[in-house]
């Protein structure tokens, strides 16, 4: 994969280990990037699929998050809503390589396009 | 000119032996040469190249002749009998320092010239040194040879600089680092062990067998910092002299070992021009892009993976002999599984342990015996294990995994090992259970045998409760809570009552018992209730990580450090979310009272952010909304300028005290209710709850603080002051019932602090005061409050507690604490260009 199809968005160590942090897509939807406590990372649109809460600030557990705002569980891995609910959120490909995290770029501003 | 041309004995007249130069007489050269000598051993003409001046040893024993469990002698793996034996020539101490592939020869450092028909660069791999200030002082090393053993023998035989115990830093938390550490110790240095990232050997273990490990190093005496950035290494007259890590904390040391990991050593073979990302790139038969180089170990990638590990080095050698004695066998990468060489210290980790979609995990503590076993299964196949204090089975999942073999049958008995799996019939737990004999132990804190239990559950003890409170199997640890669950299933077939609910589904015990026992084992750490308490998820859920922060937190105050990532958005943020995402502001008006200096600090908030609304709550305050993340810490800022602090209006906590004007100027009045108000307030707030907790002061009983549908409701009156509890005016009203009437404000304001805390201490988390009484009567709360000394028992905790609670967190949010929490990590502003290229 050439370089310049991800985009580096920085150091691991930025994000804790059970949270997430966001990056804002100019004109576009805003991205959550998590980091779990199994030390796996995650790029999702900061969105539920239920009623568009920020999932950036939900609680972390295992490779799902639970919304902050009706407690829906999202799994970060396919984006897809647990349990009885139904819905599913853009999942961004991500890899890490030499502590830092790569977004891939078609998909930060797919992620845009499928929102317009 | 031409090398002597070496002609063997046996072979066919004329036939030339290739010339084969390996350069690296580490594990994996040495390991390709046997290899290939195994296969044919008249082929090649060798010669090896070393820059260590020695024979070839087993480098990962490194870490026993360390701690002193090994000596030198015991590690060597070829003594230079067999160089001599085999023909092989062995040039050590001289380092190849140039790759010719033009005329096929390598040149080492003393000049040397050797040609090749063959070449195998198994260089291996070089530490990775962190670039911060100080790396280059005497006394900085790295554990990756024997020299580094001897320079930290040495430093340990020293001792400190006052004759005393020397002192060690390890930077690095992983395998390497804490063997490091182990043999340091073991050597009688004081050693602190510095990793970044919060959980140690997170590359091989989760957070629960993380903390376990810690526990035990710090048992013996390791002083460990996770979550810890090195900021610089110290020296003074040109030696090291300590560490400093980012947050100004210094370590001073007498030697720092730098184990942060390896990074393959590629320089000869990228200025040689060959292809080279990560590692050198070779092929399934590790062949690199010059045809005539070969390459193995830990300086190569294979299909993108480079490997840091022993296991796949033999896996890579036999490929490599394979396809030069010409029947290629070719290598397909290696799964991989890691041991920690600390003696005492039984770990195992293999494949794929961060779960996932499809993935089942299957968890097993006994926390008597300190164990934590976790197999992770999809598709009815093993994914991966991690396995600590019991690693009998680790190769047998290993083995289950690398085979790909499908575990349905086995899969109710796979978590309790090899023995037990394979046992046919015995497979299905209930079966197991069955076989066992009348006298077999099953609960072994309280003593109690599979026939007592029976004849327990016989006797009409339908359900787990029933059994704990009759026979008490089951009723401590908790850990053979299966075994009795399939005892009740065996003896009941399927009558089995369920009994009361269970905090969630992480784990078999009520938040009753797990309070209850929080307190009695004296567990301070939410990894390691999960353990002592036998949660069967690794890091627990969104339901019992709050609930767990909470009962530490009221169990243990100022000693339990609160953990941001178990608390629910608006408690993390200090502010309440709003469906668009933004947060809404309160700050705290004590009893309700505000000033000229408020007012005017909220409304130059309101405009200087933009706020869209301003609303007065009915708690009496102002709540300022649509306010960004990124915005708050400056929001806060500006109303701590002008005195206020947080209103709490998002927490499981005191929210506000509400008051009604009372005696100072209404005609009603009976007693000063706003002043008593604004004491209960002061007292109270930054308290955390099992839910939130309001409070009111009504002056007289026309009530129009509205203190009867309140958790905590005081009605003054003519001769004192009646004190309401469990009040509730949400979705279910309900008022207050009356605890009791007191005469003095300081004893209203005493029965409100132990009340206060009688609830802290006795409900479950998310359980308001109004439930909380329904369940468990008025006449207990009374009771328990009614005890001799009882009030000033409860109140004494209470402001005990307060003492740590009571701090603002707005003002160290605004002072820069955990900004990550509102900052972006950057914004990403699209070319137009690129737009186009992917609509």
């Amino acid at each position: 994969m050439m370089i310049g199809n991800w985009l580096d968005i920085g150091p691991i160590t930025q994000i804790e280990p059970g949270t997430a942090r966001t990056l804002p897509v100019v004109g576009g939807e805003e991205i959550a990037v998590f980091h779990t406590m199994r030390n796996e990372f995650f790029a999702i649109v900061n969105k539920c699929p239920h009623k568009q809460g920020p999932l950036s600030q939900g609680i972390v557990h295992g490779d799902v998050v639970t919304c902050p705002l009706h407690n829906w569980n999202i799994s970060l891995r396919s984006g897809k809503a647990l349990g009885d609910d139904e819905g599913c959120v853009p999942t961004i490909p991500l890899k890490v390589d030499a502590g830092r995290i790569y977004l891939l770029r078609s998909a930060v501003i797919g992620a845009q396009d499928k929102a317009a | 000119m031409n090398a002597p041309m070496n002609f063997e004995e046996g072979k066919p007249a004329g036939q030339v032996r290739e010339r084969l130069v390996v350069i690296g007489n580490g594990m994996a050269g040495c390991r390709a040469v046997e290899e290939i000598l195994a296969r044919d051993p008249g082929r090649f003409d060798v010669t090896i190249f070393g820059a260590e001046p020695r024979v070839n040893y087993n480098r990962i024993m490194l870490s026993p002749v360390l701690a002193g469990e090994k000596t030198f002698d015991e590690i060597v793996i070829n003594t230079q009998e067999w160089y001599d034996d085999n023909g092989i020539t062995l040039v050590s101490g001289d380092k190849v320092v140039e790759i010719d592939r033009e005329h096929k020869r390598v040149v080492a450092a003393s000049g040397r010239i050797e040609p090749y028909d063959k070449l195998l660069i198994a260089t291996g791999s070089d530490p990775f040194i962190i670039p911060v200030p100080g790396k280059d002082l005497d006394g900085v090393v790295t554990f990756r040879d024997l020299d580094d053993v001897d320079k930290m023998l040495d430093a340990a035989e020293k001792g400190g600089p006052d004759g005393g115990q020397g002192r060690a830093v390890v930077i690095g938390g992983g395998l390497l680092g804490l063997e490091a550490a182990h043999g340091l110790n073991l050597r009688g240095m004081n050693v602190t062990v510095i990793h970044l990232m919060p959980t140690l050997m997170e590359r091989q273990l989760d957070e629960a067998a993380g903390w376990l490990l810690k526990t035990e190093l710090e048992r013996r005496g390791q002083t460990i910092l996770t979550g810890a950035n090195t900021k610089e290494i110290i020296g003074k007259d040109g030696k090291v002299a300590g560490v400093r890590l980012e947050d100004g904390t210094e370590i001073p040391a007498d030697i720092v070992v730098m184990a942060v990991g390896i990074r393959p050593a590629t320089g000869l073979a990228r200025e040689a021009g060959l292809e080279v990302e990560r590692g050198i790139m070779v092929d399934d038969h590790m062949v690199t892009s010059d045809p005539a180089i070969l390459s193995v170990g830990e300086c190569v990638q294979h299909r993108g993976l480079c490997y840091g590990l022993v296991a796949p080095l033999w896996d890579m050698c036999r490929a490599l002999a394979d396809f030069v004695t010409e029947s290629p066998s070719g290598y397909e990468g290696s799964v991989t599984s890691t041991k920690l060489k600390v003696s005492g210290i039984d770990l195992f980790s293999a494949g794929d342990f961060s779960g996932g979609e499809g993935c089942e995990d299957i968890v097993m503590r006994d926390a008597s015996r300190g164990v934590y076993k976790r197999v992770i299964v999809k598709d009815s196949k093993v994914l991966g294990a991690v396995l600590y204090g019991d690693t009998a089975d680790g190769s047998w999942y290993f083995d289950l995994m690398k085979k790909g073999e499908d575990v349905s049958d086995i899969r109710e008995a796979l978590i309790f090992g090899q023995a037990f799996a394979s046992g046919g019939a015995l497979a299905d737990p209930n079966a197991a259970v069955a076989a066992l004999s009348d006298d077999a132990e099953i609960c072994g804190c309280n003593g109690v045998s599979k026939g007592q239990v029976v004849s327990c559950i016989n006797g009409g003890a339908h359900s787990l409760d029933a059994v704990r409170s009759t026979c008490k199997a089951s009723a401590s640890c908790g850990s053979c809570t299966g075994l009795v669950e399939s005892l009740l299933a065996l003896t009941l077939g399927g009558e089995v009552e369920s009994g009361p609910k269970t905090m969630c589904k992480c784990t078999s015990f009520t938040h009753g018992d797990v309070r209850k026992l929080i307190v009695e084992k004296g567990l301070k750490e939410i990894p390691q209730v999960m353990q002592e308490l036998h949660w069967t998820t690794p890091d627990g859920c969104a339901s019992c990580r709050p609930a767990l922060n909470y009962y530490l937190l009221c169990a243990w105050p100022g000693e339990y450090e609160d953990d941001q990532k178990s608390r629910f958005v608006n408690e993390r943020m200090h502010a309440n979310i709003q469906k668009d995402g933004t947060y809404s502001v309160v700050p705290r008006m004590w009893g309700g009272l505000t000033s000229p200096k408020e007012l005017r600090a909220i409304a130059d908030v309101v405009e200087k952010f933009n706020a869209p609304m301003v609303k007065v709550t009915g708690g009496q305050r102002l709540d300022i909304f649509g306010i960004k993340k990124e915005d708050l810490p400056a929001v806060w800022a500006d109303l701590n300028a002008a005195g206020m602090v947080s209103g709490h209006a998002y927490g499981k906590s005191l929210r506000t005290v509400k008051t009604c004007v009372g005696s100072e100027w209404c005609r009603f009045g009976t007693q000063d209710s706003t002043g008593l108000g604004v004491q209960i307030e002061r007292m109270t707030w930054g308290s955390w709850m099992p839910h939130k907790f309001k409070i009111a002061v009504s002056g007289c009983p026309r009530n129009c603080a509205e203190a009867t549908i309140k958790d905590f409701g005081v009605v003054c009156v003519d001769s004192g002051y009646e004190l309401h509890i469990a009040g509730n005016g949400g979705i279910k009203v309900r008022a207050t019932d009356l605890l009791c009437k007191v005469e003095t404000e300081q004893e209203a304001l005493d029965m409100c602090a132990a009340f206060i805390q009688f609830y802290r201490e006795d409900a479950y988390y998310l359980e308001r005061t109004a439930p909380w009484v329904e369940r468990v009567g008025l006449q207990y709360v009374k009771d328990a409050l009614g005890e001799e000394g009882a009030v000033e028992r409860y109140a004494a905790r209470f402001h005990y507690s307060q003492q740590f609670m009571q701090d603002d967190p707005w003002a160290k949010r605004a002072a820069g604490e955990h900004e990550k929490l509102h900052q972006h990590l950057a914004e990403v502003r699209p070319f137009p260009a690129s737009q186009m290229e992917n609509a």
